[in-house]
């Protein structure tokens, strides 16, 4: 533990719970825009967790403790994974955890903790978006972590800081065929896990195809905001991740406060940037009928695995 | 042109080859894959075009612009002709395998494709034959969309497929055989090619489907 990735950590983890919110309202405002609309404005959904926070909640009786801790859980693990993981810093705060079967671990502890939520309230509608999300996460959690192994092999460290240090140091990786596939893959499974919009349509609460909605359905107030808003910083979270694994310029390596400023303002520009496309994206895109979503996440497995196969028999540059 | 531009302009190649033949398996759309295969021809051509370049042949640079007029242009274009003939059957709607489980078939032969061009690379190490598995993979996973596909023009496409790695394989492990015998191969390919095109078509004339599995009896 030093001091950079004290620091580091404190401006991520302020950066991802403050910024979170403000990312989705962005995302939702370039929609409305594309789409003809006015749009709420980006600090709509601040106002909206706000107003629930106020609220009471109210857990559905017969629910035990499963229920009650699932927010906590999700966005305890969240904040976590917003702390060690290399968004501003190369350096991390807790080392031993910005390991990635560690966070990729954690993220899914989120996610079945909010899927057992779902089941634990006995409706129809909890108990079938937790079985489509489990149906999902099987096959999503082994394309994360082996498309970011992928990388991992070159460096020959499963640390994430490290391979972040290692794309910083040998720019020229970056285009080789073996990111080129990973990104790809991790892209696919990043858009499946935070139920973005070929998978999951965030904006509609239709009962026939919706995931991520159905398991939320019976939160009410202030648990229903921590899942709001744990949702926006996995959505954040893996962005960051996506974003520096593959384009770490920016990032700082020392405590200096200009290299801290640049490295906050590299990761907002580069969240924001990925952000955007992903909504723009969306407003192009139609959702995938549920059965064809496996065929989509075989593909970027597949995608995945071919990258680890390049990383370990195409050459090395030097 | 320094070696390590040179390796991963090779590697660049290969992965745009191996994204491709991956991308011919996961689309239904008959145009989509059509548009895929045109570009796997220029990754192969670019391929080989990298290679000329680090030995200076000017051989090879005349055989990687014959390969991109052949598999980007020719090919393509007979391709899209065949299926502007078919008229409005465009997608592959049940393969024999469904797609999920063949992108995970595909998956296992990419591993068997690095598996036994092992020994290949072990004869002589170096940057081109490393990318020999890829080559492999490719016609691998063009041996299976030949026998996994019901129509005759997506079978025409894993035929193709399997070519395009044949000769990836050739290039990475010798260089180039020469002109005369790529010139002559390419020939071949194309007379298959036009040959497929014209029984595609007769097969549609008479039994008005190219849907292989339904041609169950003999007619006269």
């Amino acid at each position: 533990m030093n001091a950079l990735g004290v620091i580091g950590g404190i401006l991520q983890c302020l950066l991802v719970i403050g910024g979170a919110p403000l990312l989705i309202g962005m995302m939702r405002q370039v929609r409305a825009r594309l789409e003809g609309r006015a749009g709420a404005g980006i600090g709509q959904p601040w106002r909206d967790l706000r107003k629930l926070l106020r609220k009471e909640s109210i857990a559905p009786h017969g629910t035990g403790e499963v229920f009650r801790v699932a927010p906590l859980l999700l966005v305890s693990t969240t904040a976590v994974v917003a702390l060690v993981a290399p968004f501003v810093t190369t350096a991390s705060a807790v080392s031993p955890v910005a390991d990635l079967f560690a966070v990729v671990a954690l993220l899914a502890l989120g996610t079945v903790a909010l899927a057992l939520a779902g089941l634990d309230t006995g409706t129809a509608f909890g108990g079938m978006g937790a079985s489509r999300e489990m149906t999902i996460i099987a096959l999503v959690e082994p394309t994360l972590l082996v498309s970011i192994f992928a990388l991992s092999v070159r460096v020959g460290s499963t640390d994430l800081g490290a391979i972040v240090t290692s794309a910083l140091h040998d720019p020229a990786r970056v285009i080789s065929p073996v990111s080129l596939l990973a990104a790809v893959a991790l892209g696919v499974v990043i858009i499946a896990e935070t139920g973005r919009l070929p998978v999951d349509n965030p904006s509609t609460h239709l009962e026939l195809t919706m995931v991520h909605e159905a398991m939320t359905l019976e939160f009410a107030g202030r648990d229903l905001a921590l899942v709001e808003w744990a949702s926006a910083m996995r959505l954040t979270v893996f962005l960051g991740l996506l974003a520096n694994l593959f384009v770490p310029w920016g990032i700082a390596t020392s405590a200096a406060p200009l290299a801290l400023l640049v490295g906050v303002a590299a990761f907002v520009a580069k969240v924001a940037l990925l952000g955007g496309l992903l909504a723009v994206g969306e407003v192009f895109a139609a959702k995938l009928r549920l059965f064809r979503v496996p065929e989509l996440l075989a593909g970027s497995f597949l995608l995945a695995l071919l990258a680890v196969a390049a990383s370990f028999f195409l050459a090395q540059p030097h | 042109m320094s070696h390590d531009l040179y390796v991963q302009l090779l590697d660049l190649a290969c992965g745009l080859l191996l994204i491709t033949s991956v991308l011919v398996l996961w689309r239904r759309e008959l145009t989509v894959i059509i548009r895929v295969f045109a570009l796997q021809g220029a990754a192969l051509a670019a391929l080989v075009a990298v290679l000329a370049v680090r030995d200076g042949s000017v051989e090879l640079g005349v055989v990687a612009v014959g390969l991109l007029v052949l598999r980007a242009g020719v090919l393509p274009a007979l391709l899209r002709r065949a299926l502007a003939a078919a008229g409005e059957q465009r997608r592959d709607v049940r393969p024999l395998v469904n797609v999920a489980s063949s992108l995970l078939a595909a998956a296992v032969l990419a591993l068997l494709g690095h598996a036994i061009s092992r020994p290949l690379v072990a004869l002589a190490p170096s940057a081109a034959t490393q990318a020999v598995p890829v080559g492999m993979t490719v016609v691998l996973i063009g041996f299976f969309v030949l026998v996994t596909r019901r129509r005759a023009l997506s079978q025409l496409v894993g035929f193709l497929l399997m070519d395009n790695g044949i000769t990836a394989v050739g290039f990475l492990t010798t260089s180039g055989a020469g002109p005369a015998v790529e010139l002559g191969v390419s020939l071949d390919v194309l007379m298959v090619v036009l040959v497929l095109q014209i029984l595609t078509t007769r097969m549609r004339d008479t039994f008005g489907d190219t849907d292989l599995d339904e041609l169950r009896e003999l007619r006269d």
